[in-house]
Parts: C-alpha cells; sequence; structure tokens
C-alpha cells in the first residue's frame, strides 16, 4: 500500500528539510510517494525527486492549491489516500491545518506531532507540553499522522525518481478565500532547521532590546526564538514562539536568554543538544535543564558574548 | 447568529503533569483541574461577538464526565448563554474523531453560524477537533486565528502560520480556532459567576447523539521522557564561550 507523505511547500518552494526530515523518519514502512501540491511547482516536485528514498512524486500543479488552503488541499488528499496505508507530513502549521480535517472526512483519528515510527500502527508522541510522550497504536485501516521532524537527519540527494501528475481535477474552495500573507523575509536560517538557535525572553523589556537577541544570532547564524511571554508583550513575531503551542525545535545549540522556562517552553526546546541559560534569577527552571548556566544580567552579558565571538 | 463553543475540562495550566508509576498515563487524581486555556480564548471571543450585536447566543458544549459542569459554568461566567454536556458513555479522554462527531450532532440540531474552538487541548496536545469538525461537516475552516471580524456572510480571520500571518476571509457558517493571542479572557466577576449558576445547563449523552465515542487508538504505555542530565554553572561570558568551543564543540 505504501506511504504518501505531503510534502512541504512554501508558495511555490519546497520546504526541502523538513520534507527530507520526514523521509527519514517514515523510512521502514515501506514505498514512499511525495505530494507536491502548490501552484508552479514543476521545480519544486523535480527536488522533491531527487530526494534519497522517494518512490514517485506526484504533482498537484494549479492555482487552487496556491495558499494551501485546508479545504482544496484536503479534498485532494481524500481522493488521494484511498491508495495509501499511511499519510503523513512534517507537522508544520500547514499541515496541523490540513491533516486533521483530511482524517475529519475519511472517519480516522489523526496523530499530531509523532516522533517515533514505531512500526506500522504504532506512534510516540508528546503529550501534556512534553511532560510525558504516550505510545499508542492505530486502529484505523488509514493512519494519518503528523511528524515533528527536528530529531530526524535529512534524507540526502542523488534520487531519481518519477514525477506524475496526480489524477484529480483541482477544484477551488468556493466558501474559502486567501486575502493576504503578512510573511517576514529574513536572511537568518529557518527556526526549526537552524543549528544554533538563540532565544530571547520577558526579560529583555522591549522590541528594541530584542536586537541584542538578533546581534548574537546574527553572529552565531543562529535562527532567533522567543518566549510566549516576549511575543504576547509585542516584542517577538509570532512565529518566533519555541514551545508547546509555538515551535519545536531541536538544534546543536539552544541559548535562552531571559528566559525563566516555564514547562510550556520546554516543551519545544528540551530536545536540543546543548542549552545554554543566562538569566539573572538563579532560582529560574530553565536552569535545571541548562547543560551551561550563567547567572548575570542579561544587558551586560549578551554584549559580551557577541563582542567574544 | 448563534456561536458554539467546544470546551474541555483539562488538568490546570500551572500544574506539572506527572506520569504513573505503571505507565498507563498521566495522574489525575486530585490535581486542579480548569477550563483549557485556549478554549477559554474561544468562549471570550464569542461572548465579544456578541456584545457588539454579531452574535445572537453563544452556547457552550462539553464532552466529558459531569465533573466538566464545573467547566461549563466557568465558560458561562464569561458570558456564554446556555451549555450541553454530553456524557460519552466511557471513562478517560475522548479522542477529537468522537468530540468533532459529537459536536458535528450538535450543529446539526442547533445550526449556527460559527463554531470557535481552541487550537489544541493542553493534555492530548492534538489540536485536531476544530479542524474534523470542519471536515465532517464540510465547512470552511480558519485555524490559529489571532484576529476575527465578521464582514457579512462572512467572517475575516487573522491565523498564526509559520512565517507570519495569513489572511482568510471565509463564508459563514465556519469553524475557526482560537490561537493564544485572539484576546485576554476577562476575570469572570462574582456577581457573573453567581448569575451562571442560574444559566440553563442540558445534558445528553453520545449514544442519544447517535455517536459512537469509542476510541480508534488503544495506549500501549505513557512514560516519562528522557531526562536531561544535570549541567554546570560557568562564572563569566568568557569561560561559557571557551566551553562551547572546546568542551560542547558547537561553535
Amino acid at each position: 500500500m505504501g506511504v504518501l507523505l505531503v510534502a512541504d511547500v512554501n508558495g511555490a518552494a519546497l520546504g526541502r528539510d523538513a520534507t527530507a526530515r520526514a523521509l527519514s523518519a517514515l523510512a521502514g514502512l515501506g514505498d514512499v510517494d511525495v505530494l507536491v501540491a502548490g501552484d508552479g511547482v514543476a521545480a519544486a516536485a523535480a527536488e522533491a525527486a531527487a530526494l534519497q528514498g522517494v518512490s514517485k512524486v506526484l504533482v498537484a500543479d494549479d492555482p487552487a492549491y496556491a495558499r494551501q488552503l485546508a479545504e482544496p488541499v484536503a479534498d485532494l488528499l481524500a481522493v488521494l489516500a484511498t491508495g495509501y496505508s499511511h499519510v503523513a507530513a512534517p507537522a508544520t502549521a500547514s499541515a496541523q491545518n490540513i491533516l486533521p480535517r483530511l482524517a475529519g472526512m475519511l472517519d480516522v483519528m489523526v496523530l499530531t506531532n509523532v516522533i517515533q515510527v514505531v512500526d506500522a500502527d504504532t506512534f510516540a508522541r508528546p503529550i501534556y507540553a512534553g511532560n510525558a510522550v504516550e505510545t499508542v497504536k492505530s486502529t484505523d485501516a488509514v493512519k494519518i499522522f503528523t511528524l515533528r521532524t527536528a530529531k530526524f537527519t535529512a534524507a540526502g540527494a542523488g534520487g531519481g525518481a518519477e514525477v506524475v501528475p496526480v489524477p484529480v481535477a483541482a477544484k477551488a474552495s468556493a466558501s474559502s478565500a486567501w486575502v493576504e500573507d503578512r510573511i517576514a523575509v529574513s536572511e537568518r536560517p529557518e527556526l526549526t532547521a537552524a543549528k544554533i538557535v538563540v532565544s530571547g525572553g520577558r526579560a529583555l523589556g522591549s522590541k528594541e532590546n530584542f536586537a541584542l537577541i538578533e546581534g548574537l544570532a546574527d553572529k552565531l547564524g543562529a535562527a532567533v526564538g522567543a518566549s510566549r511571554a516576549a511575543v504576547d508583550s509585542g516584542f517577538a513575531p509570532n512565529d518566533w514562539q519555541v514551545g508547546q503551542t509555538g515551535k519545536n525545535v531541536a538544534p546543536d545549540l539552544y541559548v535562552a536568554v531571559g528566559i525563566s522556562g516555564a514547562i510550556q517552553h520546554l516543551a519545544g526546546m528540551k530536545d536540543s543538544k546543548i542549552i545554554v541559560a543566562i538569566n539573572k534569577d538563579e532560582e529560574a527552571p530553565i536552569f535545571k535543564v541548562a547543560d551551561y548556566g550563567l547567572v548575570a544580567d542579561l544587558f551586560e552579558a549578551v554584549p559580551e558574548m557577541t563582542g567574544a565571538l | 447568529m448563534k456561536i458554539i463553543v467546544p470546551v474541555k475540562r483539562v488538568i490546570d495550566y500551572n500544574v506539572k503533569a506527572r506520569v504513573k508509576p505503571d505507565g498507563s498515563g498521566v495522574d489525575l487524581q486530585n490535581v486542579k483541574m480548569s477550563i483549557n486555556p485556549f478554549d477559554e480564548i474561544a468562549v471570550e471571543e464569542a461572548v465579544r461577538l456578541k456584545e457588539k450585536g454579531q452574535a445572537t447566543e453563544v452556547i457552550v458544549v462539553s464532552v466529558g464526565p459531569a465533573a466538566a459542569q464545573e467547566t461549563l459554568r466557568a465558560a458561562l461566567a464569561i458570558g456564554a448563554d446556555r451549555a450541553i454536556l454530553v456524557d460519552p458513555g466511557r471513562e478517560g479522554d475522548i479522542e477529537p474523531l468522537a468530540v468533532a462527531k459529537v459536536l458535528a450532532a450538535v450543529v446539526r440540531a442547533e445550526a449556527p453560524g460559527l463554531v470557535i474552538a481552541g487550537k489544541q487541548a493542553i493534555d492530548n496536545d492534538l489540536g485536531a477537533t476544530a479542524q474534523m469538525l470542519a471536515g465532517l461537516l464540510g465547512w470552511p475552516q480558519a485555524t490559529f486565528a489571532s484576529e476575527v471580524v465578521i464582514e457579512g456572510e462572512r467572517v475575516r480571520v487573522t491565523r498564526e502560520v509559520d512565517g507570519g500571518l495569513q489572511i482568510l476571509s471565509v463564508a459563514l457558517p465556519a469553524v475557526i480556532s482560537a490561537d493564544l493571542r485572539l484576546n485576554e479572557p476577562r476575570y469572570a466577576s462574582l456577581p457573573s459567576i453567581m448569575k451562571a449558576k442560574k444559566k440553563p445547563l442540558e445534558t445528553r449523552t453520545a449514544a442519544d447523539l447517535g455517536v459512537d465515542a469509542a476510541p480508534r487508538l488503544r495506549t500501549l504505555r505513557v512514560a516519562e521522557p528522557a531526562a536531561r542530565k544535570a549541567g554546570i554553572r560557568v562564572g563569566s561570558v568568557a569561560e561559557l564561550v571557551t566551553k562551547l568551543k572546546d568542551e560542547a564543540g558547537v561553535i
């Protein structure tokens, strides 16, 4: 039956890192076909076809899929899913939007944020803000799930899968219309794929002061993250939020600056290889998970660290 | 226009979940339970729409044990008008698919113009009910909402997505899921808590509604996540940089 992996597509570009990591997570479940849905995605489909471990690329190239709206993409997947034992996607905001809808349409229970595919029916995923990990066995005929990809190695290039158009006519949604995207363009690495992440918390005190975090991040070639408190206070944009309800990251180095370490924040970063905490409160819970803790005033320590690198 | 808001009784946001020694689940005995924070935001948004004259009635629905009456009363204290408690006919966490089917049955009976759900419950962290409901009903959906504006027969929703924000306009009836920054829920005043006790709360069963709440997933085990080993304190920035270079080798 095989696996249908829904590729991460941003605009017309393949989200290569997330898609390649998901491929590794799925290894062992059988042949993997990759769906590339979007508008003007021929190049993205070709890029996906070159990833190791892809059996076939299905391309759905139509303006109806341009914005990854849940309704047309779930309609497409509902037709395609009948030919597969598993439908999976990296756990992006887009997939978390689309796959549960698909599951509802197909009368299947969805699993989100899977961290381990144990076997064809059995999956592990964090619950309670990562304070527990449940291993569950699905009794559904088709398994529909999203994967947290941060801990998986990206599949390499060098594959040569065939690319075929999907045998399904696109149907634009009559009831859902895209109005506008307000997506920040950044030279920095993508948060969930970065090798180093520097995150700031409420202790930064203002949006202007967040420049300290950005300066350190740029020196390290890092992505910038933030705690919920910092985002809620307007110091950082929503898509920087790391935690239970934000991004899940597992970089080689995570530097938490002025972040107390609420369980909801730890849920999003405690799988990082090395964690550094800089905080002036020596009782802050972040120090319990930090490999290196520095009790210091961030307004002195961060510029000093940026200068020392 | 009626608005339906599903609410769930979950472990309180400030309580750290403890895994039971036998690995069968999380220990919820003698643990403080509250309304799921995202659901509280959803209730607040629905009540604000009613206060602006854009909705006529806010109905809160919970699928769960008798104790979920407290959760429904908390939602009524925020300003919802009436509540429906659906007994799933079984113990434990009810899967989003079953919850969505119950909600679909309630939606068919009540014919709301809008369903506003929390984007995820902080216990199972699945984040699926709203989208599943939209899929079951064939309604448009706008998830992870940080702003909701009713515009005649449509609703304009700003969504928190990877990389920033996306704005959609969806036709009513629709399903919306509430993200953290949609609003800041009010503190219910004592008079509104007292008033909530007198608001109607109807009890139904999933079986009445024609829904089989049997789970599709079997929990094999629940375990503590791998613990991190305790780290060290460094005395200065210079020492930190040296450790990161020479000991950890990450920069």
